[in-house]
């Protein structure tokens, strides 16, 4: 994955036909600029934060409702036991990915096209990852018994049973969210500092001051700073791989046709950076449209992520294969015809093929070097990817339970109007999360674009 | 070496901070500092600042989260709570192997945020170099360096003079905290 990924990158600089940086602003037009989000809205931002809260709320509502009467008012039952909500869980946990991906996998690697978007994508880990926890927590029937996940002493002398993949799942999820929080907002440290000395109002520059916990850009506090950036980035990458590893084992571990598989992992980190680059690219292209950011956020770095969407589909193409290939090779009876006949002819074959159209076909566009820079094109591949993506997990889950081992219990799924109002709900809280976010946080690392542009100004000046 | 008082000079570019510390450091002057809008790895060597020790001691976060997370694995699954499950081995390190990881990644990354913070002693939401006028450029587009009273050759006339041969747009000491 790591190569794929690695060459579907241009060279810096040799690869030049996009540049990195449009112009080359001062120091202080750049940090006004990308401090001018924090003072104004811009046009229509609040009622899309109204329309998006009046969603969120909605799911809140659904989900007040099933904790009232129970996860009965959901479409799961025997077989069908895991449904939306894992489905759900899932796919955002898996969109998370591309946001360490890209500030802390790039970053080791020395991609510097990654400056402009690592914050938008950082965000969105953290805003997909809240969305993600919410679901196994509803799932789980009595949420507010959720700390008996943990292990802490209890005078019943009780303690989780981590033999089970579903601990690994908690621990995993929780120091994911932790990590990812941390690193953000060290990330953020400096600018919060440029806020605090270039925005106008007491106010505003008192809160972002406290944000700042004092950094005044010393030399020992660029040095020590630059090394915690370093170690936490060294740290998120593998974490990057072992949490979608550790979610995709929770179906590896069980005995199920379609789950007991030892491709799980790499196919599931695989899907989840997919999904990702197709969620940043679909907050990004809006943003610096918003925001008249061309200068910053080129056609370079849309270019970079239609392509590693272009290298990622073929690695999702690659898992299914051999997903159907194994499935045919090893012999098994259940697992053959769970993959082979199931699937592609069972009762959720048509989505089995939208999936496969979604996430295969999609990316193929990509090809075109033309395409991969207008922004409607990717806007549009991008959703479908992440439709095809949240299929794929439906596929996983609800068309390898349907039909187990025993035909007199194999059942149809339907979900119901709380399921699917908590889906919706929760693209709509993701949105609100996020409309915040671009408000009230510098939503493009200042100081490292101030280095990306003194690397570049030198670089010039030295052939 | 956080100058609390002493001169500071302000300069407007990446290069002229570099020169100015290599001027500084020639001179003699050990109680030098920089504020800038970016990092300069080249000016943090010429300070002779020691190399950063997060790494060991992140690397020493990871190994007691490791044992931790192992430890409280072991502790609970086979000690305090054994439970046969179809004739398993109470003691299955190959599925505490997950989570020990989760934890000594988390501790590692604490310490590794955190170092970052203590070692700087910060928060520090206020400092004396705050109250000089037009010091919040720092963090946009000016460079600034210092020399500290502390330094051993500090001398407010000739110190003044030293900075001055840098050409710096100005020269201002560091205001006495107000009371």
């Amino acid at each position: 994955m790591t190569a794929g990924a690695a060459a579907a990158i241009p060279r810096e600089r040799t690869a030049g036909s996009h540049p990195l940086m449009v112009g080359r602003p001062g120091d202080a037009t750049l940090t006004d600029r990308l401090l001018a989000p924090l003072l104004r809205a811009p046009r229509g931002w609040g009622w899309l934060l109204l329309l998006s809260g009046l969603g969120a709320l909605a799911m809140f509502g659904a989900m007040g409702y099933t904790v009232a009467r129970g996860i009965g008012v959901w479409g799961n039952n025997i077989p069908v036991a895991w449904a939306f909500a894992i489905i759900n869980f899932v796919w955002w946990i898996g969109i998370g990915h591309a946001g360490t991906f890209i500030s802390a996998f790039l970053l080791l690697l020395n991609q510097r096209w990654r400056a402009s978007v690592n914050r938008v994508a950082e965000a969105m880990t953290l805003f997909a990852l809240t969305n993600a926890a919410m679901f196994p927590l509803l799932h789980l029937g009595r949420p507010w018994f959720f700390y008996w996940l943990l292990p802490y002493p209890t005078r019943f002398g009780i303690w989780p049973q981590f033999r089970s993949a579903l601990p690994w799942d908690a621990a995993a999820v929780a120091t994911y969210f932790t990590v990812s929080l941390l690193f953000w907002y060290l990330g953020l440290v400096p600018d919060l500092a440029s806020a605090r000395d270039r925005l106008p109002g007491r106010l505003r520059r008192r809160i972002y001051g406290v944000l700042a916990l004092g950094w005044r850009g010393g030399a020992r506090q660029w040095r020590e700073y630059r090394m915690g950036y370093l170690l936490l980035a060294g740290l998120a990458t593998p974490l990057v791989i072992s949490v979608h590893s550790i979610v995709s084992l929770d179906f590896a571990i069980a005995q199920l046709p379609g789950w007991h598989s030892t491709i799980f992992p790499p196919y599931f980190v695989v899907g989840a950076i997919y999904s990702g680059f197709a969620m940043v690219l679909l907050l990004v292209i809006p943003i610096r449209r918003l925001y008249g950011l061309e200068d910053l956020i080129t056609t370079r770095h849309l270019d970079n992520m239609a392509k590693l969407l272009l290298a990622m589909g073929w690695l999702m193409a690659y898992a299914y294969i051999v997903e159907a290939f194994v499935a045919w090779y090893g012999g098994s009876l259940y697992e053959r015809y769970a993959l082979l006949v199931a699937r592609p002819l069972g009762p959720y074959a048509w989505l089995f093929w939208l999936m496969i159209a979604c996430n295969v076909l999609t990316p193929q566009l990509f090809w075109s070097a033309r395409l991969r820079t207008r922004t409607p094109v990717l806007v549009g591949g991008s959703l479908l990817i992440l439709a095809g993506m949240w299929l794929e997990r439906f596929v996983i889950i609800v068309a390898s339970l349907n039909r187990d081992f025993l035909p007199s219990s194999w059942h149809i799924y339907k979900p119901t109007w709380v399921d699917l109002t908590i889906l919706g709900g929760s693209i709509s809280f993701f949105v609100f999360l996020f409309l915040l976010f671009v408000r009230f946080a510098p939503f493009i690392p200042i100081s490292e674009l101030r280095e990306l542009r003194h690397e570049l100004a030198g670089g010039e000046r030295a052939p | 070496m956080s100058i609390r008082r002493g001169l500071l000079a302000e300069l407007d570019s990446a290069g002229a901070v570099a020169a100015a510390a290599d001027a500084l450091h020639a001179l003699g002057y050990r109680a030098l500092d920089t504020w800038t809008p970016l990092p300069l790895p080249e000016v943090e060597e010429r300070l002779g600042l020691r190399r950063s020790r997060l790494g060991p001691y992140a690397f020493l976060g990871g190994l007691a989260g490791a044992i931790l997370g192992y430890g409280i694995q072991w502790y609970a699954d086979v000690w305090v709570f054994p439970l046969r499950v179809g004739g398993r081995p109470l003691h299955a390190a190959p599925a505490f192997i997950p989570a020990t990881f989760e934890a000594t990644v988390l501790v590692a990354a604490f310490v590794a945020f955190l170092g970052v913070f203590v070692t700087l002693r910060l928060p520090e939401l206020w400092h004396p170099v705050f109250e000089i006028d037009g010091f919040e450029r720092a963090s946009a587009d000016r460079f600034w360096i210092g020399v500290g009273e502390d330094d051993p050759l500090f001398d407010r006339r000739r110190t003044r003079e030293d900075l001055a041969a840098l050409h710096p747009l100005r020269i201002v000491p560091v205001p006495e905290p107000p009371r």
